[in-house]
């Protein structure tokens, strides 16, 4: 097991700082990177098959006791979590080396040991058992995530990297006054111990530590109203950098965010976050609405569905929980694959505008079909992921009463309904009306590409398969997080 | 606790909040260095009283300075070091596109607004 673990954390670490060393040669660096993320998933799975056999294991790094070390906590959640994240980062280098074969040739290039970087930082964010390792791997993401934003320089990318970056950095700097309070009030910054101590604080320091780091976790999962950055910064990166964005970032966010106030028994704040869960459904999909560019639409589809999420959360249910989980493991293939999906468009149509793209379905049937089913589960329907994952959320709000935003989440659904709907008239159907000059893109290149957009499509279809497992999984992940007994328990042992 | 630190942690807040509002990404860098200031003093003082000695030999903690938030402070200062050379690179970056180091508005959504009106 700890090799296993160790394997996930530092294997995409090596290969990145020898990627970088050798970024000259591009075949090399592209194999070492793949390599180091292929055996941190393949690591992933033999952590996941371990946890689903013998439940949760806990590593001590350093053999330090729990009170003053390091200890890495997989429980079910984390292991649900870890897979999907790490295929998803796998695919996407997949699709961005043919990307950069197209656009940049054998140029000394960054992405792949950048992408590196962020998988550990991934891999530690998931995993770890104490807030201020997750500061510090919220820092390797956020730190990797600036550099793919703005390391090609063009004047766009730096305009909107620097909100992105002072955004992010303001609820870095906001986390840190957070473990400092935290640290005052409990003497601990170790999870477990939190799960036994916040419970004993009085009402209001209790609170106001959950409301402090729903802020924090909030920016980074982009909820109403701190959502402004992501629409802004994420569709001017490159396609596929935007595409890990938007299947991992934001859920890094909402993961702590559930792991963290269902372990300290926020279950006061419930009324406060379901109200914001409804805002930020319906303003992100309203949102989408008025766009007119296939990347800005999707991006602010990501927090609409931020919005569901939160909604479990905020039921503060096993069944609400449950859906969240749920919801958290669909969402992250089907909304990398509707920015692969954008990638494949802007190559060949030469631009994501809507009002200068159509036709596309005659032409490219299969990146219609590559659209079609992730657009789908994204709203909702049968028999897709999203159908069991909003229905799991929608079906824990009704069994808590919380009518309003049962009614929200319906609404929002139906207007993700309409922009995905939008985005297929504008694209796919019609005819193009300007010449925009499409990607030149070598046949192996393409062939690259659409391989890799068709494993994400796979992925989220194997999670559509097995969906009943998801849901077993996701209820016993939920157990594991509303009885902290067992947590408190299994880390302190 | 003591006031004189608890003073000067908002003290360093409310002036590096203040900052980190303008326009100018010159002057935001000023604010969070402010902001990292104030957020590793806060650090400091969860430890316990200020004045302690650190520990020396590990042989017991009464008396001495709780050795963890220091830890924290080191990692949480380096982290600040970086991000700053960071942000300084990026507004060197935009005044070789702009001319100056102004955070602008989203082209964007400045097109939709108008377009509704």
């Amino acid at each position: 097991m700890n090799a296993l673990v160790a394997t996930v954390i530092l294997a995409p670490l090596l290969a990145a700082s020898f990627g970088i060393a050798v970024r000259h040669k591009a075949r090399v660096r592209d194999v070492l990177t793949l390599t180091g993320l292929a055996s941190a998933f393949v690591a992933s799975l033999g952590i996941f098959a371990e946890v689903y056999r013998n439940g949760t294991s806990v590593i001590r790094v350093g053999d330090w006791s729990p009170e003053l070390g390091i200890v890495l906590v997989a429980d079910t959640f984390a292991v649900l979590m870890l897979p999907v994240a790490l295929a998803i980062i796998l695919i996407v280098e997949l699709f961005a080396i043919a990307q950069r074969r197209t656009e940049w040739g054998a140029n000394p290039e960054l992405t792949g040991p950048l992408l590196g970087v962020l998988t550990m930082g991934v891999s530690l964010a998931v995993l770890t058992g104490d807030l201020f390792t997750l500061f510090v791997a919220f820092e390797l993401i956020l730190v990797s995530s600036y550099v793919l934003l703005t390391h090609q320089g063009q004047q766009a990318q730096i305009r909107s990297g620097m909100t992105y970056v002072v955004m992010n950095l303001f609820s870095s700097t906001l986390f840190l006054f957070g473990i400092a309070f935290v640290y005052s009030a409990t003497g601990t910054v170790n999870m477990a111990l939190l799960a036994e101590r916040i419970p004993e604080l009085s009402d209001g320091v209790r609170l106001g530590i959950g409301a402090w780091f729903f802020v924090v976790f909030g920016t980074k999962a982009a909820v109403f109203p701190l959502f402004s950055w992501l629409p802004d910064s994420y569709p001017t990166a490159p396609t596929t950098i935007t595409a890990v964005f938007a299947g991992l970032l934001t859920k890094i966010g909402i993961y702590a965010m559930i792991r963290f106030h269902t372990l300290t028994g926020m279950d006061a704040m419930g009324p406060v976050l379901l109200i914001i869960a409804g805002a930020t459904m319906i303003v992100g999909a309203l949102g989408a609405l008025a766009q007119s560019d296939v990347k800005r639409i999707l991006s602010f589809h990501i927090i609409s569905q931020i919005g569901y999420m939160l909604m479990g959360l905020g039921l503060f249910s096993a069944a609400g929980t449950t859906g969240a989980i749920v919801f958290l493991i669909h969402h992250m293939p089907v909304k990398t694959v509707l920015f692969l999906v954008g990638g494949l468009i802007e190559n060949d149509q030469g631009t994501s505008n809507l009002d200068r793209n159509g036709g596309l379905a005659a032409r490219r049937p299969l990146i219609a079909g590559l659209f079609a089913v992730p657009a789908l589960s994204l709203a909702g329907l049968p028999p897709f992921s999203g159908f069991v994952a909003k229905f799991s959320v929608i079906s824990a709000g009704i069994a808590e009463a919380a009518t309003p935003v049962v009614v929200m989440a319906l609404i929002a659904g139906a207007l993700t309904l309409l922009s995905m709907t939008k985005i297929w008239l504008g694209v796919f159907w019609g005819s193009k009306p300007d010449k925009s000059k499409p990607v030149r893109v070598s046949a192996a290149n393409r062939r690259l590409m659409l391989g890799a957009t068709g494993l994400a499509v796979g992925l989220s279809l194997f999670i559509s398969f097995y969906a009943g497992t998801l849901v077993e999984l996701g209820e016993r992940a939920a157990t594991e997080l509303r009885n902290s007994d067992v947590y408190i328990s299994e880390v302190l042992r | 606790m003591s006031i004189a630190l608890l003073l000067t942690v908002g003290g360093l807040t409310s002036v590096g909040l203040y900052l980190i509002t303008s326009r100018s990404l010159s002057r935001i860098i000023l604010g969070f260095a402010l902001l990292g200031h104030a957020s590793v003093l806060a650090l400091l003082m969860s430890g316990g009283p200020a004045g302690r000695a650190p520990i020396a030999d590990g042989s017991g903690s009464d008396g001495f300075a709780n050795p963890l938030p220091q830890a924290l402070a080191l990692t949480a200062i380096v982290i600040s070091f970086g991000l700053t050379l960071f942000l300084l690179a990026l507004a060197s970056r935009q005044k070789d596109h702009t001319g100056d180091d102004l955070v602008e508005d989203d082209i964007e959504d400045s097109r939709i607004a108008e377009v509704k009106q």
